[in-house]
C-alpha cells in the first residue's frame, strides 16, 4: 500500500518536472519564435506593436506571435534591394567555408599524426594545442594583432581566415574519433601493402568521418556568428560579415528588415544544426568523454 | 647480424617517428606562424615601454594591476563566473536526469541546444525589444502589477547577461551530462531498487559519484564558454555598457582602440597564467583517466 502511495507521489513529481521542462524550453524557444513573427509581419503592424520602442510611443511593446497579415516583403527588401547585405552574406560565407575547408585539410592530417603515431615530444605538443584551443580571444588578441600586421592581412579576410584555419579545436576533437579506429585493422592494412596516404585516406577519413562532420559543425556555428575577429581587425565595411550586421530596429521603415535581416542571418546556422544535431552532440560530447 | 638488425628496426622507427611529425607539420607551421611566435612577441613587449621600446622591467604590470578599469573588469568577470557557472552546472544537471529518464527527452534537448546556433546579432536584437524601458519584460510585468525597469542600463544588466550565458549554454551542458549520465549502469540501479532503495537514495548515494568526473571537465568547459558572453554583451550594450557588466574583453577592446599595446601585453600574460593554471588542472584531470 504505502508503495502505491510513494509511486503515485513520484508521478506526480515527474509530471511537475516535465510540465516545468516543457515550459522551460518554450521560454528558452521563444526569442526564435520572435525573431522569425517579426520578419513576417507588414511594417504598419510591426510600427503599431513595436511603437513603444521605436518611436517613443507611451505604454509597451506587445507583439503577437503571430502576424494579422505575413508578408515576405522584408526578405525582398533585403536581398534585391540592398546589396550591401547580400556583400555581407557573401562574406560570412567567405569566412565560414575557407576556414573550414582549411580546418578539413590542415586539421584532420594533425589530427591523425596525434593518434596514431609517435613521435619525440608528442605529449607536449598536444598539451600545446589544448592550451590554444582553450585561451580565449581577448589573450591572444594582441599577439594575432601583431602578426596580421606584419604580413598586412589586416582589413583583409584572410586576416580572419588564416588563425581559424590553424585552429587547434577541431584536431582535438577529430582526434578523439581517430583513436577509436583499432590499430589491428591499420596494421592489417598495412600487411596488405597500404602506403601511409593510403591509410590516412582508405581507413581514417571514411571511418572517422562523423568526427570530421561533428567539428565541421561546430566550426560553422563558431565562424558564422564571428564576432571579436571582424571587429577588431576590419575596418572597411565592404568586409563585414553579417555576424557583426547589427541592424538599426529604432528606425520605422527598417524594424522589419531588421528582423529579416537577423533570420536571414540565423537561417543558415538553423539548417546547420538541424541537418547536424547528431554530430553536433557527438562533438560536444566529444571534450569530455573519458575512453 | 644483430646489430644490422638492429639498427634496421632503429632506422625503421626513426622513419615513423619523421612521418607522426610530418602529418602534423603544416598544422605546427601555422601555428606557429599564428598564435606561438607572435605570443613569445607579446611576452616581450610586456616588458617594454609602448612608445620607445626601453626595456621597463615590471613596471607594465603595476601599471595593469594599479589600472581602475582592469580591476573593474578582474571583479566583474569573477563575479559572473562564480554566478552563472554554478547555476549552469546544476540547472543543466537538472535537466539531464529528467530527460535521461523518457522517450521524449531528445525533442526538448533539440530546444535546448538551439539557442547556440542563435547568431549573437539575432539575440541582440531580440533582447533590445525585451530589456528595453518600455520593452516586453516590463509589458509582461506591467500586467502582474510589477514596476519595470530600464534593465540594459542598470545593475540589473549583469542579471541579464547571466541569463543569456546560461540560456545559451544550457544545451551544451545538458549533453555532457547526459554523456556521464548513460555512462553510469543501469544494473547498479536495478541491484539498489532490488534492496528497496528509493529514487532519490538512488540519486544521491549512485548517480551523482558516478558523475564527479563529468562534473570537472563540465566546469571547465563552461567556464571557457563563459567568455563568449562578451558577444551579446557587446552587441546590445556597445563599447561602454553599464559598469556592472564591463568585462575583460571590453578592456582588451579599449585598449586597443587607443593603441596601448604595453598594457594589453601585460594583461594578456597576467590573464593567460591565470587560465594556465587552469588548464593543467583540467590536462591532470583527464590524464588520470588515460584521456590523451
Amino acid at each position: 500500500m504505502r508503495r502505491i502511495l510513494f509511486a503515485g507521489k513520484l508521478k506526480i513529481g515527474q509530471k511537475l518536472l516535465w510540465g516545468l521542462l516543457a515550459a522551460l524550453a518554450l521560454a528558452v524557444l521563444f526569442p526564435v519564435i520572435f525573431l522569425i513573427a517579426g520578419s513576417i509581419m507588414g511594417d504598419d503592424e510591426l510600427s503599431t506593436y513595436l511603437g513603444a520602442v521605436i518611436s517613443g510611443k507611451e505604454g509597451y511593446v506587445n507583439m503577437p506571435l503571430l502576424p494579422r497579415y505575413p508578408t515576405l516583403s522584408h526578405f525582398v527588401e533585403i536581398f534585391i534591394d540592398s546589396p550591401a547585405f547580400f556583400v555581407m552574406f557573401w562574406n560570412s560565407i567567405k569566412i565560414t567555408f575557407g576556414v573550414l575547408i582549411g580546418q578539413l585539410v590542415v586539421g584532420t592530417m594533425a589530427a591523425w599524426g596525434f593518434a596514431k603515431y609517435k613521435f619525440p615530444g608528442k605529449k607536449g605538443f598536444f598539451l600545446l594545442y589544448i592550451i590554444l584551443m582553450l585561451l580565449p580571444f581577448q589573450v591572444l588578441m594582441l599577439s594575432d594583432y601583431l602578426v596580421l600586421d606584419q604580413l598586412k592581412l589586416t582589413d583583409n579576410l584572410w586576416g580572419i581566415i588564416f588563425p581559424g584555419i590553424f585552429s587547434t579545436f577541431p584536431v582535438f576533437i577529430v582526434h578523439r574519433f581517430f583513436t577509436e579506429i583499432p590499430d589491428s585493422l591499420i596494421e592489417s592494412a598495412k600487411l596488405d601493402g597500404a602506403r601511409e596516404w593510403q591509410l590516412f585516406w582508405y581507413i581514417a577519413l571514411p571511418i572517422g568521418s562523423s568526427g570530421i562532420i561533428a567539428s565541421l559543425v561546430l566550426g560553422f556555428l563558431e565562424y558564422w556568428s564571428l564576432i571579436e575577429q571582424p571587429l577588431t581587425f576590419l575596418k572597411d565595411k565592404s568586409l563585414f560579415p553579417l555576424s557583426i550586421f547589427l541592424p538599426d530596429i529604432t528606425n520605422v521603415n527598417k524594424s522589419g528588415m531588421a528582423f529579416a535581416a537577423s533570420v536571414v542571418t540565423f537561417l543558415p546556422a538553423l539548417l546547420v544544426f538541424l541537418g547536424g544535431q547528431d554530430y553536433l552532440e557527438q562533438g560536444i560530447m566529444a571534450g569530455a568523454v573519458k575512453e | 647480424m644483430k646489430l644490422c638488425r638492429r639498427l634496421k628496426s632503429t632506422s625503421r622507427n626513426n622513419k615513423r617517428d619523421l612521418r607522426g611529425i610530418l602529418w602534423i607539420l603544416p598544422s605546427f607551421a601555422g601555428v606557429l606562424v599564428f598564435y606561438l611566435l607572435p605570443y613569445a612577441d607579446v611576452v616581450r613587449r610586456s616588458f617594454l615601454g609602448a612608445v620607445d621600446n626601453q626595456f621597463k622591467g615590471i613596471d607594465n604590470y603595476r601599471l595593469v594591476l594599479d589600472n581602475m578599469a582592469f580591476q573593474l573588469a578582474v571583479k566583474n568577470t569573477v563575479r559572473f563566473t562564480f554566478i552563472c557557472i554554478p547555476a549552469l552546472i546544476l540547472i543543466a544537471l537538472v535537466c539531464a536526469v529528467v530527460l535521461q529518464k523518457s522517450r521524449y527527452g531528445g525533442v526538448i534537448k533539440s530546444a535546448f541546444l538551439m539557442p547556440m546556433a542563435l547568431p549573437a546579432v539575432s539575440v541582440a536584437l531580440m533582447w533590445r525589444l525585451l530589456f528595453h524601458s518600455q520593452g516586453i519584460l516590463n509589458d509582461w510585468l506591467s500586467a502582474l502589477d510589477i514596476n519595470g525597469k530600464d534593465w540594459m542600463n542598470n545593475s540589473s544588466a549583469f542579471w541579464v547577461l547571466v541569463g543569456t550565458y546560461i540560456w545559451k549554454n544550457l544545451g551544451y551542458d545538458i549533453v555532457l551530462w547526459m554523456a556521464g549520465l548513460s555512462g553510469i549502469s543501469e544494473n547498479i540501479y536495478e541491484a539498489a531498487r532490488v534492496d528497496g532503495a528509493s529514487e532519490w537514495q538512488c540519486f544521491l548515494k549512485i548517480t551523482l559519484p558516478n558523475l564527479k568526473s563529468s562534473l570537472y571537465i563540465i566546469t571547465v568547459l563552461s567556464f571557457l564558454n563563459s567568455f563568449k558572453a562578451f558577444r551579446e554583451s557587446y552587441l546590445v550594450a556597445g563599447d561602454y555598457p553599464h559598469e556592472s557588466i564591463y568585462m575583460m574583453q571590453n578592456l582588451f577592446n579599449n585598449w586597443f582602440r587607443d593603441f596601448s599595446f604595453d598594457k594589453m601585453a601585460a594583461a594578456a600574460v597576467l590573464e593567460s597564467a591565470v587560465l594556465l593554471v587552469f588548464i593543467v588542472l583540467f590536462q591532470r584531470a583527464l590524464d588520470g583517466k588515460d584521456y590523451v
